[in-house]
């Protein structure tokens, strides 16, 4: 089953952590997932307060500064895994430096079923 | 107001006449999910009317009094209602008839245990069912301490009774000539509880793995022939009795070889040997009795200095035969470092190399890390380490990891 690992921080908290070390863990956790898994470290994303967010309702279209939503942790970042089992998934997002400081939404990706005849 | 330990006796006793009348429901009925829900309100009303008003004289009669009066209630109110009636009124008549004469209700459990770790019911979800039936435990409980969903384990749930109660999945000890590949289900799945109990450091964790060691000891009392019953309970105690040596005053991860063996708890030790003994003594046989020997070697090595270490070594070689599982050859690697030197384990160590398996185990990268940093390989030391670091879930063992790395001699 291939998920989507969404990486959401507390912002706040992952600043004031040490960064040398956070670094240090994150090249760990990314030559694990890529030698265990075969994926790719995924991206990382700039702070929330970079984001702009467009909304078309109707004919009329906003286009904000800030994220969709004000909330205490923020999307930041992700990372896709092909595993076997939920349990797996859940393991890896354990061993991500991110899961620290934040959360970690594991979502499965779309298979179209294409069972229509 | 009751005490920790009042609270604690009367769930123990509420768990254990729980446990007791859902087998013998369960075994009747072949139906689990019907038996659990005639018991719930009175197990739930023992485990918060008990630790205050102390435990009833007669347990069973107590909650079988209770799920009487709920299940009339609940005939009475679906009156109307054709769908459920009849498993209903089923498991009411099972009830009335062992509210009779609660004296004579036979201990099912161990039917049901081999009924929850049957070949027919997915490996993973044995030890869930386990937890669930025989010990009472929630779903909710049970989700937490396998990091699953809690909705996601109580469908898995759900589904492994239904699996029972459908696929004609036997009530009963199995057959001699059955018995050592079933017993070995059973024994994995509550082996299986403890070391999820050991291995995560959270809250739900040291609770799971005295459950797990409860169920050991309930399965020893149920068959006391079985040496391999009485092998794994000494597994686990040894391992239980470690504990407390496990992580110092700040949270750091120690290994075996620098734990505080003062801090040991000797009377499970001592429990331990004597089960080991008591188990194997024609020399042990089992896996589960080699790996209570192992275990009973590296304290005895701590404790009286002796050098055990060509002991543990032949444990393992026999223990791979027996199961030529590659975590095994692992662990004999490091006890062949010991023996012969860390160029001979990391001979060994390459042998596995080729292992898709070991490529997420960090234990293997541990472990090949630990000796090549022994040998003076810094490059390959580094980069095995980093992979283990990578790897862990548990932030105590990657600090100490890290420092593993920082002590690599520069250059």
């Amino acid at each position: 089953m291939r998920y989507m690992m969404l990486i959401h921080h507390d912002e706040p908290a992952l600043a004031a952590a040490d960064q040398k070390q956070l670094w240090q863990d994150y090249a760990a956790f990314n030559e694990a997932l890529n030698k265990a898994t075969g994926a790719s470290g995924g991206e990382r994303l700039e702070p929330a307060a970079s984001a702009t967010t467009v909304r078309t309702t109707g004919e009329k279209t906003d286009v904000l500064d800030g994220p969709y939503a004000d909330t205490k942790e923020q999307f930041a970042g992700y990372f896709f895994i092909d595993v076997p089992t939920l349990e797996e998934a859940v393991a890896w997002a354990k061993r991500c430096p991110s899961s620290r400081f934040g959360s970690i939404e594991i979502r499965p990706l779309h298979v179209p079923k294409g069972d229509w005849k | 107001v009751s005490s920790g330990e009042a609270v604690r006796t009367a769930e123990r006793v509420a768990r254990e006449s729980y446990g007791r009348l859902v087998a013998f429901l369960a075994a009747r009925t072949r139906d689990v999910a019907g038996a659990e829900d005639a018991l719930s309100e009175a197990f739930a009303a023992a485990l918060r009317m008990w630790p205050d008003d102390g435990v009833p004289d007669n347990p069973d009669a107590w909650l079988l009094t209770v799920a009487r009066r709920r299940q009339t209630d609940a005939l009475r109110r679906r009156q109307t209602r054709s769908a459920g009636e009849e498993h209903l009124q089923l498991m009411a008549d099972e009830i009335e008839d062992a509210a009779e004469s609660p004296a004579e209700i036979p201990d099912r459990r161990l039917a049901l245990m081999f009924a929850c770790a049957h070949p027919a019911i997915e490996r993973g979800m044995r030890a869930p069912l386990i937890l669930q039936t025989i010990l009472g435990l929630t779903a909710i409980d049970i989700a937490a301490a396998f990091l699953i969903p809690p909705a996601t384990m109580g469908q898995r749930l759900v589904r492994a009774k239904m699996r029972i109660r459908d696929a004609g999945i036997p009530f009963a000890v199995p057959e001699k000539e059955e018995m050592p590949e079933r017993l070995e289900a059973v024994l994995d799945a509550i082996y299986a509880a403890y070391t999820k109990g050991w291995n995560e450091v959270g809250d739900a964790a040291p609770e799971l793995a005295e459950e797990a060691i409860w169920l050991g000891r309930l399965l020893v009392s149920l068959m006391p022939g079985e040496p391999e019953a009485k092998g794994m309970l000494a597994l686990m105690l040894y391992a239980e009795a470690r504990r407390p040596a496990r992580r110092d005053s700040a949270g750091a991860y120690v290994p075996l070889d620098r734990q505080d063996v003062a801090l040991w708890d000797r009377e499970q030790l001592g429990l331990a040997e004597q089960l080991l003994r008591a188990a194997s003594s024609g020399g042990p046989s089992g896996r589960y009795q080699l790996e209570a020997a192992i275990q009973s070697a590296h304290t005895a090595r701590r404790i009286t200095g002796a050098d055990t270490w060509p002991a543990i070594l032949a444990l393992y070689t026999h223990l791979e035969q027996l199961t030529h599982s590659p975590v095994v050859r692992l662990n004999r690697a490091v006890a062949l470092a010991e023996t012969d030197g860390a160029e001979a384990a990391l001979a060994l160590i390459d042998t596995l190399a080729p292992d898709r398996r070991m490529t997420e185990y960090q234990p293997y990268w541990a472990a090949r890390g630990h000796l090549l940093a022994r040998l003076g390989r810094k490059d390959g030391a580094y980069e095995a380490l980093t992979m283990a670091i990578g790897l862990s879930t548990d932030n105590a063992v990657r600090h100490y990891l890290q420092e593993q790395v920082a002590k690599l001699p520069d250059g």
